[in-house]
């Protein structure tokens, strides 16, 4: 099951082609033949298809965010609602990346050194939110913590409720990052801190969490990059109330809706740059501990 | 780190209550809902005219989307492994982008491009070809969201199977049209599968980016996400929404089920 994750994870990647370039380099460029005729078409192919794709929209959506110039941009996404949509999807997002790196390390840990009976399915209960249709994770959610709750827990159009359908969505990112590293985690290390009279809690606390700590973060920088940005799963449960539960999200939508197509554009920019800048950071951070760890012997 | 018995069962209960009341209790709670009035009544309600044309738009979407995802991303995942064409970095960025970008972002950046006031917004004016809210539009809001996964899981079989046959095949005589039909194609047709899996998976469940460039008029522009959207806040009919994303969840969980068993194949090949 761990292939479904492959998909986000990537994004952190540092590409294939960070192979050593300082000595294998001049031999490389001998060898690499001149692009073939056919080949040429083949890349202008692909050129022309991730243009028209993806990048000749998202440009066009940049430019049109300047449609009244600077000061128009700044109106747009300074414009009470827009802060307040903005902020209310910040501070549930830290909230549930925060709260799915504590839970999503116990669950990985659960999943990885305990033993019992059904596992194997709880395991695969977990890809469930990235093959499930957001909407129907909204339903979904409704349908228990919605009004007509069997269990008597009504979060319809609160924050609780956004943060249960981000929680939701974003369950697996911290569980599959963490996973892996647990499992390959050598068991001698934390025998040895035992040995030495190390509690739990410390050897926890300086021999485990430190190995765990970059998947750790960077799951939980995965799901809080995709929960700045979630539209489908809060749209039902979470009420669309403009300076209390709208996000990010609803709000550009709406701007659009009521024919405020710059303004939803530039407040679409500023949601486009926080997940940019997330998942750089992100990148950044990865590829660095990755040398550091390289360097230490 | 040796546990006590008793904080392991304290660990496992917290985390099992976590997956449980996040992930596990409401899905059955909605299976009970849809199928306590008996199965005749989530059979009608999944085939009223309205259901029916929704499925149809979007198995139609699926069925425009995923050939073309396999025949371009195969050609951009070969480039980018064979070719050392430059800027690799460059288009692998690009591919990765609708990975990072909400889908409300990617229906108004499509608004911006084809709208009636956008870039190519003549294009209905000449043609008489209505891309927003209409099927083309839903069309490239899905291939937005979908273009990553055939060339992500395709790139790293290709990197994998390395150059040494197809350079075989073609010492032998083979022309770059048949080495590629028989050697490469055989080599990434599970990495392929699996790409096209996701794809099928996220064009049936895109929701943000459909809705944003779709009239959603009940028959006619509304795939089965839309239809649970509109059953549930327009038409009130609760039972009615219930029903079609149970609908939806069955699509998704095959759908796990298909990648579970890929991947046991991909492994033992």
């Amino acid at each position: 099951m761990t292939a479904t994750t492959r998909q986000p994870e990537r994004l952190l990647e540092t590409s294939p082609s960070s192979e050593p370039r300082a000595g294998t380099s001049p031999t490389r460029e001998r060898s690499r033949p001149r692009l073939a005729p056919g080949r040429a078409l083949g890349v202008g192919i692909v050129g022309l298809w991730l243009s028209v794709i993806v990048l000749l929209p998202l440009a066009a959506l940049t430019v049109h965010s300047l449609d009244d110039g600077f000061a128009g941009f700044w109106e747009a996404v300074t414009s009470p609602a827009a802060v307040a949509a903005i902020w209310t999807t910040l501070v549930v997002s830290v909230g549930v990346a925060l709260l799915n790196t504590v839970m999503g390390t116990l669950v990985a840990w659960v999943l990885v050194r305990d033993e019992f009976p059904g596992k194997r399915y709880v395991n695969a209960l977990i890809d469930l939110p990235f093959a499930l249709p957001t909407i129907v994770a909204s339903i979904v959610l409704l349908s228990l913590y919605g009004p007509n709750s069997p269990i008597g827990v009504h979060l319809n159009a609160t924050r609780w409720g956004l943060a249960v359908a981000l929680a939701f969505v974003t369950l697996p990112f911290v569980v599959r990052s963490v996973q892996p590293v647990l499992i390959e985690l050598d068991r001698d290390v934390e025998e040895a801190a035992a040995s030495l009279g190390a509690s739990n809690a410390t050897t926890f606390r300086l021999v485990v969490l430190p190995t765990l700590a970059p998947a750790i973060i960077s799951g939980a920088g995965l799901a809080f990059a995709r929960a700045v940005g979630e539209y489908g799963s809060v749209v039902l449960i979470g009420g669309n109330i403009p300076r209390q539960t709208q996000v990010v999200s609803q709000y550009i939508q709406q701007q659009i809706e009521i024919d405020r197509p710059a303004n939803a554009a530039a407040v679409s920019v500023v949601l486009l740059s926080i997940s940019f800048l997330t998942l750089f950071v992100l990148r950044l951070w990865g590829s660095r501990a990755q040398r550091r760890e390289e360097v230490s012997p | 780190m040796t546990t006590t018995r008793r904080s392991r069962l304290t660990l496992r209960v917290l985390a099992l209550t976590y997956v449980l009341g996040l992930l596990a209790l409401p899905i059955l709670v909605i299976l009970y809902r849809t199928f306590e009035p008996g199965i005749g009544t989530f059979l009608e309600s999944i085939r009223t005219p309205a259901a029916i044309s929704a499925l149809n738009l979007s198995l139609t979407i699926v069925a425009i989307v995923v050939p073309l995802n396999v025949v371009f991303g195969v050609v951009t995942a070969i480039a980018l492994v064979r070719w050392r064409v430059p800027g690799r970095g460059i288009i692998q960025a690009i591919v990765d982008l609708p990975f990072a970008v909400s889908p409300i972002v990617v229906g108004v950046s499509l608004i911006m491009l084809w709208g009636a006031s956008g870039w190519f917004g003549g294009l209905e004016g000449s043609t008489g070809i209505r891309v927003i809210f209409g099927l083309p539009g839903m069309v490239l809001a899905t291939l937005f969201v979908t273009l990553p996964f055939v060339v992500r899981e395709v790139e790293p079989v290709l990197h994998e199977v390395g150059i040494d046959q197809e350079q075989a095949a073609s010492t032998l005589g083979a022309s770059a049209w048949q080495t590629f039909w028989r050697i490469t194609v055989p080599a990434i047709r599970w990495g392929l599968t699996y790409g096209v899996v996701l794809t099928v998976a996220r064009a049936l469940g895109e929701f943000g980016a459909v809705i944003m460039v779709s009239s959603g008029f009940p028959g006619v522009s509304q795939t089965l996400t839309l239809l649970v959207h509109s059953r549930y806040i327009d038409d009130h009919n609760t039972y009615g929404a219930y029903a079609a994303a149970t609908l939806l969840m069955a699509l998704a969980i095959a759908t796990l089920l298909l990648m579970t068993l890929l991947d046991r194949k991909r492994s033992t090949r």
